[in-house]
């Protein structure tokens, strides 16, 4: 079953069309990449599927639920997690709360009993404490449990994005270019976390710039151009497509 | 609440119950309630400018409505003082509430104009419905009576703003370790993200604007029943900024640094007296001074070089 299902999606901003016609599904349990040419339109697309923009036209189903012209903190209820390729980390709080933050909607956040410090919501928070902690383990920053957010180098910040995404125990999670900066050794290291949370059972969706990876970890393969989807398929077939070859070394195929 | 909170609050807790002991002098208690009072003003307005990131320039008008509550319903509509200060609080809340949705869609120096305009709306009012408020010249207000206590004498009012303000601080530090308060640190660090991973970034918003706001009512009502006398200048724009220095100065997202800068500016004036003439420069001095050296605030500033120490 195809657990996201995308059709037809366009949006403009003033004459450019960003994102033009674009329709492809994503089974559940796959790693499903974007790709494409700078300016392709790929975090534009996310941006739309995580409801920051609204489309023009077209229509995203979650599980069957058209999700159109839903806001971001209704989709992260249904399941929809996501990282930034420019982060957005919360630089005045500690990285454990951070990832903390991840699990606010499975918390109770009544601001009477927490400020009058009910035994319910402390042991909970102490809980909840302890899987933030095992979540930064698993993502490879167990140096930083206790750092402040704005002390972590830009490669530990990119992890600790995908940790609070993973902390709202999602049914898929957008990864905008999470190896983008980072050098060789910590890409491989990333790509390997990559398929560890695919493998935990949170369906992927990747845009990606770093090919190796790609090829590498991809179900499926989503190529963009100039707004449009070029194509769609295995990495081999991808790899192997002339349309594919032309719009990333130019000239005609 | 961590192990730092936990010692602060001791510390505080401390000081006010030895405080009693040391001070004789009617002059400095009274210096002392200001300080108390002002200090829970600045601990809820530090919420939403510090730990919320959503600036405030007409939190004194809040404080307006609270104090004129407590002055115009029991006087002309013979309402007990209680009552009073519910209502105002209510009303506050309310008023937060409906102006809220619309001015914290606003972001920045817009944002500063919207809360700056409705607290001079605020004091326009005042001013102006002298039938009630007496106008400019102010009105009297009667003493504050709960549940057959009356609070007259200047020690009374020491014990009761004490437990206040220890509560205040207590259930801050409570607030701002909690997926509540976490959520809303969260929108000040980054909105997008906090947006992302479920948080309903205008519902926290208006809450803690309300809260906010009904804390400054209230403190408003109790500084009118203190003072025993109240005028519209109480609600203008310099106290607004005076309450907004005192976050910035004691620091932005500290509560401790909310009651420290409470306590400094509440009593810097009275303790440059001596200057004589140039009070007014030398605090603008010691202002400019902590902001040039201490940009992030007293106890934020000094409480990261203890640790770097430590």
């Amino acid at each position: 079953m195809n657990l996201l299902e995308v059709s037809n999606l366009s949006i403009s901003f003033g004459g450019v069309k960003a994102v033009q016609d674009v329709s492809f599904s994503v089974p559940a349990g796959t790693i499903y990449s974007v790709i494409g040419p700078n300016g392709a339109g790929k975090t534009t697309l996310f941006n739309l599927i995580t409801g920051i923009y609204t489309p023009d036209h077209g229509a995203i189903r979650l599980q069957g639920e058209n999700i159109v012209g839903k806001a971001p903190n209704q989709l992260a209820a249904l399941g929809m997690a996501r990282t930034f390729q420019n982060l957005q980390i919360c630089s005045n709080m500690s990285a454990i709360e951070n990832v903390m933050v991840g699990a606010h909607l499975r918390l109770n956040r009544n601001l009477v009993k927490a400020a009058l410090r009910f035994p319910s919501i402390r042991r909970r928070d102490l809980e909840l404490r302890e899987e933030a902690a095992q979540l930064m383990r698993f993502v490879g920053l167990e140096r930083f449990l206790d750092s402040d957010a704005d002390s972590m180098p830009y490669g530990a910040l990119k992890r600790l994005e995908i940790a609070r995404a993973l902390a709202m125990q999602p049914r898929v999670v957008f990864l905008d270019e999470p190896a983008a900066g980072l050098n060789p050794r910590e890409t491989e290291e990333v790509a390997q976390l990559v398929r560890r949370v695919a493998e935990s059972g949170v369906t992927v969706v990747l845009v990606e710039h770093d090919m190796k990876m790609v090829m590498a970890l991809s179900d499926r393969i989503l190529v963009m151009e100039y707004g449009r989807k070029l194509t769609e398929g295995t990495a081999e077939e991808v790899r192997t497509n002339p349309d594919v070859i032309a719009a990333y070394l130019g000239g005609h195929a | 609440m961590n192990r730092s909170a936990r010692i602060g609050l001791s510390i505080v807790l401390a000081v006010l119950l030895v405080l009693p002991f040391v001070v004789t002098n009617s002059f400095y208690l009274d210096l002392i309630i200001r300080m108390q009072i002002n200090a829970i003003i600045v601990l809820g307005l530090n919420l939403l400018v510090g730990f919320a990131g959503q600036i405030s320039l007409g939190h004194a008008g809040f404080v307006g409505i609270g104090a004129f509550a407590s002055a115009i319903l029991p006087t002309h509509f013979g309402w007990s003082p209680l009552a009073a200060l519910v209502a105002g609080a209510v009303f506050t809340g309310i008023l937060a509430l409906i102006v809220a949705r619309p001015i914290l869609k606003l972001k920045g120096q817009y944002l500063a104009m919207a809360t700056l305009g409705l607290g001079i709306i605020i004091n326009i009012v005042l001013r102006n419905e002298s039938q009630y408020t007496g106008g400019p010249d102010g009105m009297p207000v009667p003493t504050l009576e709960a549940f057959g206590l009356s609070i007259t004498s200047d020690w009374q009012w020491y014990w009761l703003l004490t437990a206040m303000l220890v509560f205040s601080l207590w259930a801050s530090l409570n607030l701002i370790d909690s997926p509540f308060g976490r959520a809303l640190r969260a929108l000040h660090g980054s909105e997008i993200a906090a947006k992302v991973t479920g948080v309903d970034v205008v519902r926290y918003k208006v809450v803690i604007f309300v809260l906010s706001a009904a804390c400054a009512s209230i403190m408003g009502s109790i500084t009118a029943h203190y003072i025993g006398f109240i005028t519209p200048s109480v609600s203008d724009f310099p106290h607004s900024i005076e309450l907004l220095t005192m976050v910035v100065v004691g620091g932005m997202a500290s509560v401790f640094g909310s009651l420290v800068g409470a306590v400094l500016l509440t009593g810097l004036p009275q303790a440059l007296a001596s200057f004589d003439g140039w009070e007014t420069l030398v605090f603008g001095a010691i202002l400019v001074g902590c902001m040039i050296f201490m940009p992030k605030g007293l106890v934020p500033t000094l409480a990261a070089k203890f640790r770097k120490q430590g």
